[in-house]
């Protein structure tokens, strides 16, 4: 693990594959959303709306996935003060709170025609409300400790401690009673039909893809501003 | 007895919103990490 903690290292990793996940994201998510708009059968009960899932499913896994990356980049950090560790934290967050954001609003509206209403505050809907909240606090939490030279120690204990949202979040469905249907897809099986579980394999790889090469991006700006910061600084010192 | 709505104003809402987001992450990120290493590399040359 720590082969990887040379910043140069990863740089030449990651400016070839930067493009590459976003371009092959970005046409596998065009592919299967086009599917799922335009060729996907109409489900017996759900009707049109079942369409949503193809946004919707994604979206809330990759919102769980950052943050479980978080946890993991921030437990690295903590334990083996990785150097990369603290920017692939960062990276994730603003890609995890868009995600997440998309997934409670797609769920939103896949609500008002499914159950009646637009919310409503059950387990699986409020952590995930948390989860957004959690998201917006480590970004204005990380951020100033950047401008204001602090401890990176801090964001990533936060991160830490909000990684105990994740598994209330997963079993919210079976742990309460919820308008919100229990998971589909598990490590037995799947209960979905063909035409929808394809089409939903495609549309997470797109976005997971697309996240990826989001997390990259952002890593190598923060990676990038580190750097000219320290560069300026010594510049200035010698001058 | 619950009212019927048309559905496809909500799924093609609930895919605009996606695609925008989504499109707006891409292109954000990108354009944020080109303009850090150009940073960067201007710190380098003065």
């Amino acid at each position: 693990m720590h082969a990887f903690a040379n910043p140069a290292r990863f740089l030449r990793i990651a400016r070839p594959l930067t493009p590459i996940l976003l371009l092959s994201g970005l046409a596998i998510t065009a592919a299967a959303l086009i599917y799922g708009l335009f060729y996907a059968p109409a489900e017996r009960l759900q009707g049109e709306t079942v369409r949503i899932l193809f946004i919707h499913v994604p979206t809330g896994w990759l919102g769980m996935a950052g943050w479980s990356a978080i946890a993991v980049a921030s437990l690295i950090e903590l334990v083996w003060r990785h150097p990369l560790a603290a920017l692939a934290a960062r990276g994730s967050a603003v890609p995890g709170a868009v995600f997440a954001a998309v997934c409670l609003a797609s769920g939103s509206l896949w609500g008002r025609p499914a159950w009646g209403t637009y919310w409503v505050w059950d387990g699986r809907l409020t952590s995930m409300l948390v989860l957004l909240f959690l998201y917006l606090g480590y970004i204005a939490l990380a951020g100033a400790v950047q401008r204001e030279g602090g401890s990176s120690r801090i964001p990533a204990i936060f991160g830490l401690v909000g990684a105990i949202n994740i598994p209330i979040i997963h079993y919210s469905v079976i742990w309460w009673n919820s308008l919100h249907q229990p998971p589909s897809i598990g490590m037995s099986g799947s209960s979905m039909a063909g035409p929808f579980l394809w089409g939903l394999l495609a549309a997470t790889l797109g976005f997971t893809l697309l996240f990826a090469g989001v997390v990259l991006a952002r890593m190598r700006a923060l990676l990038a501003d580190i750097q000219a910061d320290a560069r300026l600084r010594r510049k200035a010192m010698e001058a | 007895m619950r009212e019927t709505l048309d559905p496809w104003p909500f799924v093609i809402a609930a895919y605009a919103l996606g695609v925008a987001a989504t499109l707006v992450l891409v292109g954000w990120s990108w354009l944020a990490m080109r303009r850090a290493e150009r940073r960067r590399e201007e710190a380098r040359a003065k």
